[in-house]
């Protein structure tokens, strides 16, 4: 393999994310176009797919939203790449955001002014998940665009109610806001101790492949029942009707505090643009499309 | 039905469109989504160029400069509920005979369409290198300062589609048909419940 500087590898990285779906994902796409008897709905399955097709080909960005930039670190300690690597994935942002290109998508809230490089205060948002006792380092990157991230929500409940209140929370996102957010959705729940934690959960969840489901069998058999039971809402593809408007629910858990039962919910659209990047010592690298 | 329609569009061809059928236009649009629409209506502001029988985009392109000319890279819709409060009197002001988007929109344009005798359709979300696949030019912008996704483009498409009539100048909406089914939900989540308590308490 050629070597290539890290930066131009994380350059190549965004690129691809941006320009191609996670095989899971585009399976799942053309599965509920395979089940669709709707012929308005095959329509819009088709522009789905030719959409793809295009990106793929040309190397244009899938959604013209190409979203706020959201790295998740697993980091070797005895990386080489540890230290620097912050640095280096703001200027793969500045030189992607030129190169793709990408929308600039960075507004400061105080003044509404758009920084016009993808880059501001927080912003590309990464968030140093694990240190591993290894000298590799994986990077998942997530493009959140902002229909699917208007959803979000995570919310603190009694213990006693904790598992009800995750279920209508749920329901609540999807059947309100679900439309706009462009369905067929993938569903991110995390539950914790705090808001935060259980926010972060639901985002790591949606990197998961679609169609496998959790260790605990418990959590499966849940996973799979939201899953049909959200598709009762029939929302469809664009919010127009049909089966298959989830494509799949992943939830991520973790202990929660003897008074709490905190939920988060991330939903992403179908163009789930998501990957992780897997770098080793002598900057050879590998790509994966999901953890 | 299907149809190919051109813009400027002609009254007569706005008026056979119906809520559920499929279009794909070629022709002039202008892109135009918050900040524009906020100009427009809440700031009464004049817009630069004239939109009338035109088509409108809720849309913030991905854009590139090249041989000093711009690109767009990408384009598709946003989510056109966020404009709902602005459209009825943006429809009034301008006289866009279409207004492309995505997601529903609610009455209020719905009312605004059968007086003013406009459509409003939607383009598949996320489908940005589809919408620029049928851009042949652009023709120019305006309002730049707002930034590339708030600007006024105006663009030359070629059967940008498939579009789906979801407001007819009738006034129908399928959006209400969207509400209606949303009625079970309760029911639904009850026999979530019945399923989670089984699956959480019954295994050890």
């Amino acid at each position: 393999m050629v070597r290539v500087d890290v930066t131009s590898i994380l350059v190549d990285f965004i690129r691809r994310i941006e320009t191609r779906l996670p095989i899971d994902v585009k399976e799942a796409l053309k599965r509920a176009y395979r089940e669709n008897k709707d012929k308005t709905l095959d329509a819009v399955y088709h522009a789905m797919l030719s959409n793809i097709s295009i990106a793929e080909e040309k190397g244009l960005p899938l959604c013209q939203d190409t979203g706020t930039l959201m790295f998740f670190i697993k980091a070797g300690i005895r990386s080489p790449h540890t230290a620097s690597l912050k640095n280096k994935i703001v200027e793969a942002v500045r030189i992607a955001t030129k190169t793709i290109p990408l929308r600039p998508n960075a507004v400061n809230p105080l003044t509404n002014n758009n920084s016009g490089n993808n880059i501001g205060r927080y912003v590309p948002w990464i968030h140093w998940d694990e240190l591993v006792d290894n000298d590799v380092i994986e990077i998942g990157l997530y493009v959140a665009g902002g229909g699917s991230s208007f959803p979000g929500r995570a919310q603190v409940f009694k213990p006693s109610t904790g598992w009800e209140n995750m279920v209508k929370l749920v329901f609540k996102v999807v059947a309100e806001y679900g439309v706009n957010a462009c369905p067929p959705l993938v569903i991110g729940i995390g539950i914790g101790p705090t808001m935060e934690v259980a926010a972060i959960l639901s985002k790591k969840a949606l990197f998961r492949r679609i169609g496998e489901r959790h260790d605990d069998e418990r959590i499966a058999r849940l996973e799979e029942t939201l899953l049909e039971k959200l598709n009762k809402l029939e929302i469809g593809p664009q919010g127009l009707r049909g089966r298959n408007g989830i494509l799949d629910v992943h939830i991520e858990y973790g202990y929660r505090h003897p008074a709490t039962f905190a939920v988060g919910v991330s939903i992403s659209c179908w163009a789930l643009r998501r990957g992780v990047l897997v770098l080793y010592p002598s900057n050879e690298y590998r790509f994966l499309d999901y953890w | 039905m299907e149809y190919n329609l051109r813009s400027p569009i002609r009254l007569e061809d706005i008026r056979k469109l119906r809520v559920g059928d499929i279009v794909y236009l070629s022709g002039i649009i202008v892109t135009a989504r918050d900040q524009a629409h906020k100009r427009i209506v809440e700031d009464d502001i004049e817009p630069p160029i004239s939109l009338e029988n035109l088509a409108v985009f809720h849309a913030g392109p991905v854009v590139k400069i090249e041989d000093n000319r711009y690109h767009i890279v990408s384009i598709g819709p946003t989510t056109s509920m966020r404009m709902e409060s602005y459209e009825a009197d943006f429809i009034r002001k301008t006289r866009v005979k279409m207004i492309i988007g995505k997601g529903f929109m609610g009455d209020k344009t719905a009312q605004a369409c059968r007086k003013y005798h406009s459509v409003v359709v939607m383009f598949p979300g996320g489908c940005g290198a589809l919408g620029s696949n049928a851009v042949k030019r652009v023709l120019g912008v305006y309002w730049i300062e707002l930034g590339i996704p708030e600007a006024l483009w105006v663009l030359e498409v070629e059967n940008l589609g498939p579009m789906l009539v979801t407001i007819d100048t009738t006034g129908q909406n399928m959006f209400n048909d969207h509400k209606s089914r949303l009625r079970n939900i309760n029911e639904i989540i009850n026999e979530t419940f019945n399923s989670m308590h089984k699956i959480l308490y019954s295994v050890k």
